[in-house]
């Protein structure tokens, strides 16, 4: 589909990518019913707070070394500030780079600005934040409030621009705007691309564009081997170094969720090809992968050795691992397609995945491509699995781990707790991609073997807690309240 | 107008649903966006001393997560289903429903809807409390307001001694916890018998036993005032406005002598008690007296930055007891301006005449540039939150974290507050000058 520049406004991706945010299947059948076009999305009756799309851009912009972020709101929605200063911070000093604090400000509209409106205030927000921070790039992120009082946004960062003589870029995210808060990963990416991306001034063959969170461990040893160099974006980078992603030879990604549209953005403007293939989690996929990057970049010999030698160092570690770890089960919570991925190094390691409960599931991605489809991959692979789609809902997950009953929760996102409460040792998959490629694979292995080695923790909090649900609850179908369907 | 805010040190009336979730076995529901909820938890909470979900905060809430349809045709019935599934799906005992800035600009009738079920006999409260309507300081006050207006009854008869202890603002002060417990261990010591709402294990009973208290103590300068004014015209249960949180012997002994008058509690009674703390207290005072004293590492000037319940509070404890120098004040919770001078006025009167300046900003931007214009006489310690680091690095401060964003320390037990609170804070700023070069 189409990536349009001319909006300011990043099209929705339940629209763009029609994304569901319920479901109760699995994976065969989403992937059947996703191809007729024949699966609608359904409302809750009752839902618990997720996260926003203004949250989420937040996660991107305000991770940059040289860039201010202007929210235009009340005070309440730079909650997640301080967290952001504390990633930015840590993934600062984890890369070797100077640590700082994040660059932000927030209008803090009131009452009065309700009824007058919040413009003046916007002005003086974003020559304040020039005077400031002096960045090299502003980007202005609305609000509910902000929207629905109806600023003009647009206009006043046109005109900012002009004045300052800088990028001052208009990023359309209120929370309201959307029911799929990674909309907010696109409306980021859509003020790049519109804004920073500079035209090619030569193109450099051995760079490749890297998209993740917080780049440690990502494909250093195995790129060196190749002989590429990798260009992390988007978080801790540099405007100067955003303006010129479009000189790469290819791109990929941690998660198609976070980069699709930067990436189908990256090709259709500037010609900068995706690397259609899914991203490197367990042995196939990783071995797919450097394969499709070994002809794209007439390096299949170099590609061939790599593969082998790498496969070779982990296969001791791997065998110990499959000894410990086969017929333990798992139960995965986060969102697609890094759910799936996570799978791939969980059978990999001879585990079985007795559910899921999916953030969201993207029903395609903006390259239209079926080798990015990562379920599609993984279902080749290792076969069907359970697959529900719960929107982050921790009523629904906590109901879906109490019948399922895992050796272990893998999640992502602050969900950890609730499994804790259940005696199930869980774990967060972090934002860090250490368990891309091989020995990620034999990195992730420990990790989950430390974690049900010793329940002690876990065992200790069950005895002592209680779930704030009530039997009734925990005995229904978990999906109960999906559809409008409501029981009892 | 409002001050754009840079380094957030508060959030927004929204975060008002931690108060409610501070009261045991509480839940609040949200008439908001699908983002308020998370990102006032992180800020008050997870982000702050690392509080967590506990027992039904954190990702259990439940909220309508209003989207475009709930902003263009109203989100009431949005959120009619969301209470009545709310019952059947969660375990507790009282509900508060919260409204963000979407539902209060769009004008649904939340308390229509609320009062429909509180004339079913369910235990639910509501108060709007769009985020642009001020700060979570002032949000408490309105959770406070709703169980006083549609909750709280009549006591059938008045209980001596018994006193309702309103003070630090829940999750916002990540030592919260232990600061209610350990006022309410003072006051038992000198036979008075405590009632606190906020912590584990109170929950509704307290709540059910807030009109039956003799009297009310407020231990802040400003916020819950309205609070305690609104119980005395509606129970006609008196307050005693004490404004300086006691940190150590000298504010803690003035703090116990004034509600024992008020309380009329022996005179005896209170000296032996604040005879028996200060034993204690100045046993580990004396004897850590040759290393504060004689390696002259502990700094001699401080500034604060935080609310004005612990800039006051601390600020007098260092002053007044540690004999350090109080440099400007800086006070960071958008205090309204009806209160001001009154609070102004408390930072005029240390002891030996010592006065200090105080500014009231909540950009955090403003108060840093404030403070790198101090020239100050050796090193200063900056008693502020996790933005201050930076701050601390450039001017060689010694900085740590006691307010909101308390992002890098784990808070679980510990107080500032009373005597022994004392002595934890003593413990902090000398082990964080020592770690400063060994």
């Amino acid at each position: 589909m189409a990536i349009n520049l001319n909006d300011p406004a990043v099209q929705l991706r339940e629209l763009r990518l029609k994304t569901l945010t319920g479901y109760n299947g699995d994976a065969q059948d989403l992937l059947k019913r996703s191809k007729e076009g024949n699966i609608d999305n359904h409302e809750r009756s009752f839902t618990q707070y997720g996260s926003c799309s203004a949250d989420q851009v937040m996660n991107l912009l305000l991770q940059l070394q040289d860039a201010v972020v202007v929210e235009h709101g009340p005070a309440g929605c730079s909650g997640d500030i301080p967290f952001r200063n504390a990633n930015f911070r840590l993934g600062n000093k984890l890369l070797g780079l100077k640590v700082h604090n994040v660059k932000y400000i927030n209008t803090n509209l009131d009452e009065k600005d309700t009824i007058y409106g919040g413009s003046a205030k916007l002005e003086k927000a974003v020559r304040e934040a020039f005077r400031r921070f002096k960045p090299k790039a502003i980007f202005v992120t609305t609000t509910c409030t902000s929207a629905i009082i109806g600023d003009d946004v647009g206009s006043i960062c046109d005109e900012l621009e002009d004045e300052l003589k800088i990028p001052v870029v208009a990023t359309v995210c209120e929370g309201f705007r959307t029911n799929i808060w990674a909309t907010g990963f696109d409306a980021a990416n859509h003020s790049i691309l519109r804004k920073i991306v500079k035209p090619p001034r030569k193109k450099q063959p051995d760079l490749i564009n890297v998209i993740s969170f917080t780049h440690r461990y990502h494909y250093e040893s195995i790129f060196e081997q190749i002989g590429l160099r990798p260009n992390y974006i988007v978080p801790f980078s540099s405007i100067e170094q955003l303006e010129h992603i479009s000189e790469a030879a290819a791109t990929v990604q941690y998660c198609e969720t976070l980069g699709s549209y930067l990436a189908a953005g990256l090709e259709e403007y500037y010609g900068v090809p995706e690397v259609k293939a899914p991203a490197p989690f367990g042995i196939a996929a990783s071995d797919n992968y450097l394969r499709e990057i070994g002809r794209m970049f007439d390096k299949e010999k170099e590609v061939e050795k790599v593969i082998k030698s790498e496969n070779e160092k982990i296969a001791p570690k791997l065998e110990e691992l499959r000894k410990e770890l086969t017929g333990k089960t798992a139960f995965i919570g986060a969102g697609g397609p890094l759910a799936y991925s996570i799978r791939s190094i969980l059978k990999d390691l001879g585990m079985d995945v007795v559910g899921s409960c999916i953030w969201h599931h993207d029903q395609r991605f903006d390259n239209d491509d079926s080798r990015l489809d990562v379920l599609k991959f993984e279902v080749e692979q290792h076969g069907n699995f359970k697959v529900g789609v719960c929107n982050k809902q921790s009523f629904e997950v906590v109901n879906a781990l109490n019948k399922f009953r895992p050796d272990i929760f893998i999640s992502r996102h602050m969900a950890t707790v609730w499994s804790a409460k259940l005696g199930i040792p869980s774990l967060l998959s972090l934002v860090e991609p250490s368990e891309m490629l091989y020995d990620g694979l034999i990195r992730y292995g420990e990790l989950i073997l430390d974690t049900i080695t010793n329940p002690a923790f876990i065992n200790n909090i069950a005895k002592h807690s209680k779930l704030p649900y009530t039997n009734w609850w925990l005995e229904q179908d978990t999906y109960s309240f999906l559809g409008g369907k409501c029981n009892g | 107008m409002s001050q754009i805010v840079d380094q957030i040190r508060h959030v927004c009336s929204l975060g008002g649903l931690q108060t409610a979730l501070a009261i045991s076995r509480t839940v609040p529901i949200l008439h908001a966006g699908p983002g308020c909820g998370q990102k006032l938890w992180g800020a008050i909470g997870l982000d702050n001393g690392c509080q967590g979900s506990g027992y039904v905060g954190g990702h259990s809430v439940p909220c309508t997560n209003a989207g475009e349809k709930e902003v263009i045709f109203g989100g009431e019935e949005k959120l009619r289903t969301t209470i009545e599934n709310a019952f059947k799906i969660l375990d507790v005992d009282f509900f508060v429903v919260l409204t963000g800035c979407t539902s209060d600009i769009v004008g649904d009738d939340v308390g229509e809807i609320v009062r429909e079920f509180q004339n079913e006999g369910k235990p639910i409260v509501y108060a709007e409390t769009g985020g642009f309507k001020g700060t979570n300081f002032y949000g408490h006050e309105l959770v406070i307001e709703a169980i006083i207006d549609q909750y709280l009854k009549p006591a059938k008869k008045k209980e001596k001694g018994l006193v309702n202890i309103w003070s630090v603002v829940p999750f916002q002060d990540p030592f919260w916890v232990e600061t209610y417990k350990e006022i309410s261990k003072l006051l038992n010591e000198i036979g008075l018998t405590p009632n606190i709402i906020f912590g584990p294990n109170n929950g509704i009973e307290a709540l059910d036993r807030v009109t039956a208290a003799e009297f009310n103590l407020l231990l802040s300068p400003w916020v819950g005032l309205k609070n305690v004014k609104h119980l005395e015209e509606k129970f006609g249960t008196p307050y005693l406005h004490y404004p300086v949180l006691p940190i150590g012997p000298t504010e803690t002994g003035k703090f116990l002598r004034e509600i024992a008058v008020f309380a009329g509690v022996e005179n005896e009674k209170v000296e032996s008690v604040i005879r028996k703390h200060e034993d204690e207290y100045y046993y580990y005072i004396e004897r850590s007296a040759d290393v504060l004293l004689e390696t002259r590492l502990l700094p001699r000037r401080f500034v604060t930055i935080a609310d004005s319940i612990y800039t006051l509070a601390i600020s007098k404890f260092l002053t007044n007891d540690l004999g350090l120098l109080p440099e400007t004040q800086f006070i960071v919770d958008g205090v309204l301006d009806e209160y001001k001078d009154q609070i102004e006025k408390e930072f005029k009167n240390y002891t030996d005449g010592i006065t200090a300046d105080v500014v009231f900003s909540n950009d955090g931007g403003y108060v840093q540039d404030e403070i790198r214009k101090i020239k100050f006489r050796g090193r200063p310690l900056i008693l502020g939150s996790a933005w201050e680091k930076v701050l601390a690095e450039e001017i060689n401060g010694y900085q740590i974290s006691i307010a909101m964003p308390v992002s890098d320390r784990l808070i679980l037990n510990k107080t500032y507050a009373g005597y022994d609170g004392a002595l934890r804070l003593v413990e902090d700023v000398y082990s964080l000058v020592l770690n400063d070069f060994q």
